[in-house]
């Protein structure tokens, strides 16, 4: 059992991070995510590991990426500008297969926008952000507790399948303090990433031995020398330009990804059993959304929610499932409609998709999603 | 003649040094005829020899540009970064692991242009990790654009009316923003460069070697420097030693390729600093339970 506290989104990102395993921390403050910097610039030497403010967020990433390479698991968050200028290193890790996590603490664009408001309008951007096809996972929390565990998880995904993880907060979460159960680190599961233990000569970095989800990845000084590069690459991780090797990387990596759908995929369900009207949300809506249910629920209408936890990969399969058996879904997010492009592309004609979004800087509430239902009964 | 890197037949001392630190089988390198990118590569590989470091515990970073495929023709733990970003990984690769001996290959474009803020935050922090710059003063992989250590006034083929931007001095750069260590080296000085790579890498602190390259392809071909041979007979005949120029004026200098030591001094390193507040915290606790 571990203690209860009191505690911020951005904080339990932090906790969460150091129970799984980070040593080294590289940021560049930016509200709302800045509270991870500077708890991470207290806690980190504590426990042996490293803080460094960097010149920018490009640097940032770049650092953290430096030191997975080195075999140390490292982490970097930002918000929206920040997340802009650091995709272009986010597919660096994917094709380079480097493990390390990205937090982006949404707020309120485009541009300099509204630093200080709630948004959730870089949900696309964690999904298609740097240039070319890549895999990516990302996980968004509802809660300070879901952000200490969705912390550990995206650690421990991208360790296991050697991959960056966008852990997708808002301000809403980044910001919300409240009352959270502290699990003692060590009944956490833990997942580090394959590993060189015994150098090889002629080892071929990335080469997929059977029954490997990924190749073993050496820490750089471990005594297996080899070379990295954001260059298509071949099992040797030497540049090549045969289409042939191309296309048998792209397959890979992408299909790492797809392939462990089961173990990467998460979302949860509330009164989805009997429910005709359902609301599909994620992050910091979900609040109003829970809020919104229980009184539409009072007025005798059958809500329910889904809620994708892992948003990229989308819980397409789960979501299917119930759309067949709804009259009416009904997207709430705090942008101009992006997710519900991915619920509309899914559930196809099985039902009616409705909308409700908000890009003002404050927050869709309760009664609007109530008001929203029972227009659409 | 195809440059097979079979050189066994033809023993001698750079081959002893290919097999020893380089990756013969990704030879021939990509450098156009002519290019001082493979002096300066050899010249980093000698300092290693002689220095004796372990092939294990160095690690070679660089970023995109012609002198970043240096990389992958050396035998280390070699990583070839994002464009500009090469001194931000090796930060983190230092940071991880301080036993680590990193060194920087980048080129002038890489290191200066969209990586300036880097280079000059390294320098500022003193990380203890090595830069040497391949300086071609061009950008020859996109095909000869003008970069910041372009001369003022010459030619590239986005500035085909001369180049209007004054150009970088990059250890002065460096200098300036608090490098404790920074030389200049040419591509026809080896003996002087390797010894300045050398002590580069020994220095504790961020040292910066910025190397003048020759790229008779593009820089050479626009601006009328002739053969690459004739490019490297102009840096035997126009450069002048650090010490020689501080007694020169201004007017004197021009045009001129200052080579040696430009600045040396002893300053905290960043990850060894780290490492005593982590040690000091771990006691502090020891001490409170």
């Amino acid at each position: 059992m571990g203690k209860t506290v009191l505690m911020q989104g951005n904080e339990a990102c932090v906790e969460g991070a150091l129970a799984a395993g980070m040593r080294l921390y590289a940021g560049y403050p930016i509200t709302p995510s800045t509270e991870i910097a500077e708890l991470s610039a207290l806690r980190l030497p504590q426990e042996g590991g490293k803080f460094i403010q960097m010149e920018d967020e490009i640097a940032s990433i770049a650092c953290a990426i430096g030191a997975s390479v080195a075999g140390v698991k490292s982490m970097t968050a930002t918000s929206g500008p920040g997340f802009s200028l650091k995709q272009e290193n986010i597919g660096y890790a994917c094709l380079a297969e480097i493990p390390l996590v990205i937090v982006d603490v949404q707020r309120t664009g485009p541009s300099t926008g509204m630093p200080t408001s709630p948004a959730q309008g870089d949900v696309m951007m964690a999904r298609w952000g740097t240039h070319g096809d890549h895999p990516i996972i990302v996980l968004c929390p509802s809660s300070v507790k879901e952000t200490y565990d969705l912390t550990v998880r995206s650690f421990n995904l991208s360790e296991k399948y050697r991959t960056p993880v966008i852990l997708l907060m808002d301000e809403i979460i980044g910001h919300l303090r409240e009352g959270m159960e502290l699990p003692d680190p060590e009944e956490l599961e833990i997942i580090d990433r394959p590993t060189v233990r015994f150098p090889e000569p002629k080892r071929l970095p990335y080469h997929m031995k059977k029954g490997q989800t990924v190749p073993a990845m050496a820490p750089f000084g471990c005594g297996q020398r080899y070379n990295i590069t954001g260059l298509i690459h071949d099992e040797t991780g030497f540049p090549t330009n045969s289409h042939e090797e191309a296309e048998k990387l792209m397959y890979r990596l992408m299909h790492k990804i797809s392939d462990n759908y089961d173990d990467i995929v998460r979302s949860e369900e509330r009164n989805t059993e009997d429910a005709d009207t359902l609301i599909v949300c994620y992050g910091g809506t979900m609040r109003a959304a829970t809020e919104a249910m229980e009184r539409a629920r009072e007025k005798g209408m059958k809500v329910g929610i889904f809620r994708p936890i892992t948003i990229w990969p989308f819980p397409e399969r789960e979501l299917k499932k119930l759309s067949g058996k709804v009259k009416k879904i009904l997207v709430a997010e705090h942008n101009y409609g992006q997710i519900v492009l991915e619920v509309e592309r899914i559930v196809k004609n099985d039902c009616k998709v409705d909308f409700i979004g908000k890009v003002n800087g404050t927050v869709i509430t309760p009664d609007e999603l109530v008001k929203k239902l029972e227009e659409a009964e | 003649m195809v440059n097979t890197g079979d050189v066994s037949s033809n023993p001698g001392k750079t081959s002893t040094l290919i097999y020893k630190y380089m990756r013969p089988e990704h030879l021939p390198h990509i450098w156009c005829p002519g290019c001082g990118n493979g002096i300066i590569m050899r010249d980093v590989v000698q300092a290693i020899e002689n220095l004796g470091l372990s092939r294990n515990k160095t690690v070679i970073v660089s970023g995109i540009g012609c002198s970043s495929r240096a990389a992958g023709y050396l035998d280390f733990n070699t990583i070839h970064t994002t464009h500009g970003r090469a001194i931000a990984f090796a930060t983190g690769i230092k940071l991880a692991n301080p036993e680590l001996e990193v060194i920087v290959l980048a080129g002038d474009g890489d290191i200066s242009a969209i990586g300036g803020n880097h280079l000059i935050h390294a320098a500022r922090r003193n990380i203890g990790i090595t830069v040497v710059v391949f300086n071609n003063e061009i950008y020859g992989m996109t095909g000869g654009q003008y970069s910041p250590t372009t001369p003022r006034g010459d030619y590239g083929t986005t500035a085909p009316y001369g180049n209007f931007d004054r150009s970088f001095d990059i250890a002065g750069l460096a200098y300036g923003a608090g490098a404790s260590y920074a030389a200049r080296g040419s591509a026809y000085h080896v003996q002087q460069t390797i010894s300045l790579i050398q002590e580069g890498i020994r220095h504790q602190g961020f040292s910066i070697i910025d190397v003048a390259s020759v790229c008779p392809t593009y820089y050479g071909r626009k601006n009328k420097k002739g053969s690459a041979v004739d490019m490297m007979r102009w840096q035997k005949e126009n450069s002048v030693t650090q010490e020689q120029a501080n007694r020169m004026t201004p007017e004197e200098l021009r045009g001129k390729l200052i080579i040696g030591l430009l600045h040396q001094v002893q300053y905290p390193e960043y990850t060894y600093e780290y490492e005593k507040l982590i040690n000091r915290l771990a006691k502090e606790r020891e001490d409170n339970e």
